[in-house]
């Protein structure tokens, strides 16, 4: 019990975004709540992909965004199969809208830059983005997924977004 | 008849120092973002064929950059393997994703 809190703690404390703290503090979310929960992490990071697609400069970073959005676009295929297939109507939740406000106040703060300015600040912010959904992935939605199928496609995504924080942190590495 | 026992034992030794052992085919695949297997041996020669399961596109990429294969989804490539060496590559798209392949002369 006390190990469980303590991990809710850190997760908590780690965590840089305040929708997904509000996650982790939250009763554990329903498969319905985690596959919505999931698909707008998902849609947040298209939109952002889409903005830079058309707003960065920097070739690495450009490819960045293409990349996202091919694999966001991938996951969120599957995950509409997967629920199709169950049976479940993905259910908005109070984490959900969170997210998408945060990312919308994001997305407002970005298209103010431009350049360069526009290229650190994207990459910064896929960079915190990811993590922060990994972290909420990790000890708040696998953990919490009754179905075997939803746990797993979960975990596939927790892979690619591991894997997307790194290219993301090669590419802020170059830009500096 | 010496001679020419001499003449065919000299050709076989010839044909097997210039036919050397056929090239094998090597099997990688990539499958929810795993690769295996993680580390594989090959002799230079020998054709890899790189098998992406995933529904996402990955690459194949040395990190001395001796190669570089991308990968569409669900889709094969092969490649020749043409240097000796210890190779470590990974996805390009998912940098989580390592493997090793070791290359001998």
């Amino acid at each position: 019990m006390f190990i469980r809190w303590s991990a809710a703690v850190a997760a908590a404390i780690l965590l840089s975004s305040p929708a997904l703290q509000g996650a982790s503090a939250a009763d554990k979310p329903t498969d319905p709540q985690i596959a919505h929960i999931a698909y707008t992490a998902g849609v947040i990071d298209i939109n952002a992909a889409k903005q830079a697609q058309k707003k960065a400069k920097n070739k690495d970073v450009k490819a960045f965004a293409e990349d996202m959005l091919r694999d966001h676009e991938a996951v969120n295929k599957q995950a509409l199969a997967l629920v199709k297939k169950l049976n479940v109507t993905p259910e908005d939740n109070d984490t959900s809208k969170a997210l998408s406000k945060q990312a919308s106040d994001k997305l407002a703060e970005l298209d103010k830059l431009s350049g360069a300015a526009f290229d650190k600040a994207y990459v910064a912010n896929e960079v915190a983005y990811h993590k922060a959904v990994n972290g909420a992935l990790e000890t708040q939605l696998i953990p919490s997924a009754s179905n075997a199928e939803l746990k797993s496609l979960l975990q596939t995504g927790l892979k690619i977004f591991q894997g997307h924080q790194q290219h993301a942190e090669h590419v802020a590495v170059e830009l500096k | 008849m010496p001679g020419r026992l001499a003449s065919i034992a000299l050709a076989v030794i010839f044909l097997s120092i210039s036919v050397p052992a056929r090239a094998a085919t090597i099997e990688i695949t990539m499958e929810n973002l795993v690769i295996a297997p993680a580390e594989v041996s090959a002799k230079v020669g020998d054709t890899i064929t790189w098998i992406n399961k995933d529904v996402f596109a990955h690459t194949a990429t040395a990190k001395n950059g001796d190669f570089d294969v991308t990968l569409p989804p669900k889709k094969s490539a092969t490649s020749v393997v043409k240097k000796a060496g210890t190779v470590e590559y990974y996805c390009r798209y998912h940098p989580n994703m390592k493997a090793t392949l070791k290359i001998e002369p």
